[in-house]
């Protein structure tokens, strides 16, 4: 099959249900001809991804508990195991306790810090290191991260703190496997309704917003980040690494309001 | 049946792939339908999509049975 990423196979981590954003860039990768290997945590994701997995021609499931680095050798060793080489890496993988992303940051527990650092932040390098082993001829691999990074968003907490480190290791690791031809990449991507979504609070609220005052007047979908996924992991995107990329109708760039947005309130 | 009743069991059907005979009002959405925690917040996005209600989390919380999903739906939907 021909496309952008005929010949080259990757893993995706993360996927969870047809909402997911890891959903529209496998769908985005299978469009282009990319061969995927899925990983997942658990039977109850597995009864998820399996189906989704066969949509797009794929059989490989891997369970992985990504805070575990013995299960993370263990999820390589099986990935080498078939595919001695990959070409690229997906990443769609983050947790907190839902309980702390409500609230106030300053109230944020020790272990719940820990937690999230552990499985949003760590588990990113820890991946990269392990696909680094199996990208003899160079790779990309990508993130996603969220604009709660840069900037105060209410009640995203301690996963925008997260999410800074997550991206600051984008860099880091850009860097240190630049000379490799490894290329590292996040997708800063506008809030999509799914899963993960739905532990923050009053995400409809931060939806709504988002809508009336981004510059394209919208929310983005998972097929827009699927888009920029197939750039980013082709060789389209052959001079690019250590790029927090954007797909969020435009909203990073704004400085308030926009004069024609209603004024909303909480409902 | 309300209309209401008809399009929760159908999105229940759909999405737990369970047979519809098992949908009856009083079934418990865990013990009787083998959903798992996952399922229930995927059945509340898909409940929130199809009827345009919002379903917090405090309230989503009491959701048990597929009465309690239609209840509340009946009772908060615009």
């Amino acid at each position: 099959m021909a496309g952008l990423m005929a010949g080259k196979r990757g893993l995706v981590m993360g996927l969870a249900n047809d909402r997911s954003l890891a959903w529209g860039i496998a769908k985005a990768l299978h469009a282009q001809g990319a061969e995927m290997a899925f990983s997942h945590q658990g039977e109850a994701l597995a009864k998820r991804v399996r189906p989704l997995a066969a949509e797009v021609g794929s059989d490989f499931l891997i369970d992985c508990d990504v805070g575990d680095m013995a299960d993370l050798d263990a999820t390589f060793a099986t990935l080498a195991e078939r595919w001695p080489t990959i070409d690229f890496l997906v990443h769609a993988i983050g947790f907190s306790d839902k309980n702390e992303l409500r609230g106030l940051y300053v109230d944020t527990s020790l272990d719940n810090f820990l937690l999230t650092m552990n499985i949003s932040v760590y588990s990113f390098v820890a991946v990269t290191r392990r696909a680094r082993a199996m990208m003899p001829d160079g790779g990309s691999i990508l993130t996603l991260s969220y604009y709660g990074a840069e900037k105060v968003v209410p009640h995203y907490n301690v996963m925008g703190v997260a999410k800074a480190g997550l991206e600051s290791s984008v860099k880091y690791l850009a860097m240190d496997l630049g000379p490799e031809n490894i290329r590292v990449n996040a997708i800063s991507a506008g809030p999509i309704k799914t899963l993960a979504a739905s532990g923050i609070g009053d995400f409809r609220y931060i939806l709504k917003w988002n809508e009336l005052n981004a510059p394209l007047r919208r929310n983005v979908t998972i097929e827009d980040v699927g888009g920029a996924g197939v750039y980013l992991l082709s060789d389209l995107a052959s001079g690019v690494t250590g790029e927090i990329h954007h797909v969020d109708a435009g909203y990073n760039v704004i400085g308030m309001k926009a004069e024609d947005a209603p004024d909303i309130a909480l409902a | 049946m309300s209309e209401t009743a008809e399009r929760v069991k159908k999105i229940v059907v759909e999405h737990l792939g369970v047979e519809a005979e098992k949908v009856t009002e009083d079934a418990s959405f865990i013990d009787d339908l083998g959903a798992d925690s996952l399922d229930i917040v995927e059945l509340v996005m898909a409940f929130e999509e199809e009827f345009g209600v919002e379903i917090p989390d405090d309230a989503a919380e009491k959701i048990a049975t597929v009465k309690d999903a239609i209840s509340y739906i009946e009772a908060n939907k615009g």
